[in-house]
């Protein structure tokens, strides 16, 4: 049991606790949606006397802010409490691949060359994070979602529009992966 | 005391994207690359799960814990700005590892560069409503 907690959760099972997390929220009479967080928080920073995107009760999804803590504390009690050895176990193919982009094998979840305050620090380091937060915030709200709202929710209600949304990310996705690294990296 | 119930199911979130290694910039590299199942097998066991548990939902017109009926808003209909927003999302995704989630759950875990990347997601997001009456949807 010790040892289940401790090593890697298999994907089978974070799949069935992901869906688990979908309904409690259904259940609860709200819907799953991260990434409405970040219009929230626009608002709560009185964006809304700007730009009408953000002229809303905030209010109404404090409920999703405090999910968003939560989160952030599962993360920190999943590091401290639950974690033996976080070296993570990367298809080798992957792993040879990166290596030719220039990074070396993973020593924790996140690679160093990127996610390290050294990086960070540097001009391309902060650019990276900089750049791939905006997309990431500009393209879910453009895209009206992100992974939990199209991807989870959204296909659980057979929503085209979240097929078109799914299909975008994987445009995206493939595109930065296979034509921008190889320029950047 | 109405939140906790929120709380908790984000911890639960939280927790179980670690474990998974779903926030891991590696993992979303393996799944961009087709080399792994390890990201479809989490998101297709969760859709599947969901459509199985949606359409019960929607047969036996289930209520949630206020005894109102479940209700599922249709989006509304485009094509443009679902292929264009997502595309802009996806390039993000693969840069930065990192959809909204598990940025959060990144700086719980003791990532802070994920603050960076979250304020930018925050400022993208303000963008967005910025230009939003000029971008084609």
């Amino acid at each position: 049991m010790l040892e289940f907690i401790q090593n890697p959760w298999p994907w089978w099972f974070s799949g069935i606790i992901i869906s688990a997390v979908m309904f409690f929220l259904l259940f609860f009479g709200k819907s799953f949606g991260f990434s409405s967080n970040l219009r929230t928080i626009c608002s709560l920073s009185g964006a809304g006397k700007k730009v009408k995107l953000f002229d809303f009760d905030w209010k109404t999804q404090a409920w999703n802010l405090v999910f968003l803590v939560g989160a952030a504390i599962g993360g920190y009690i999943a590091h401290q409490f639950l974690t033996a050895d976080e070296v993570p176990v990367i298809a080798a193919a992957t792993t040879e691949e990166l290596k030719q982009l220039g990074f070396g094998e993973a020593k924790s979840i996140q690679p160093e060359e990127l996610f390290s305050l050294e990086s960070l620090f540097t001009l391309k380091g902060f650019l990276v994070m900089a750049i791939g937060g905006l997309l990431v915030g500009f393209g879910s709200r453009y895209a009206g979602g992100c992974t939990s709202g199209h991807a989870i929710s959204g296909i659980s209600d057979l929503q085209v529009p979240s097929i078109i949304a799914v299909v975008g990310f994987f445009i995206g996705g493939l595109i930065m992966t296979h034509l921008i690294f190889p320029l950047i990296f | 005391m109405k939140f906790i119930k929120f709380l908790i199911v984000g911890i639960v979130f939280g927790i179980v994207m670690a474990k998974s290694e779903a926030l891991s910039w590696y993992r979303i590299q393996e799944m961009f690359r087709f080399q792994s199942f390890h990201m479809y097998g989490i998101i297709g066991t969760a859709v599947t799960l969901g459509i199985i548990g949606v359409a019960l939902i929607k047969r036996f017109k289930l209520r949630d814990i206020d005894g109102n009926p479940i209700l599922f808003t249709p989006k509304d209909k485009s094509v443009k700005r679902y292929l264009f927003g997502g595309t802009i999302f996806g390039l993000g995704w693969a840069l930065s590892g990192a959809c909204p989630g598990p940025m959060v759950v990144n700086i719980g875990y003791g990532f802070v560069t994920f603050l960076v990347v979250l304020a930018f997601a925050v400022i993208g997001t303000y963008l967005y409503g910025v230009f939003q009456k000029k971008l084609p949807h």
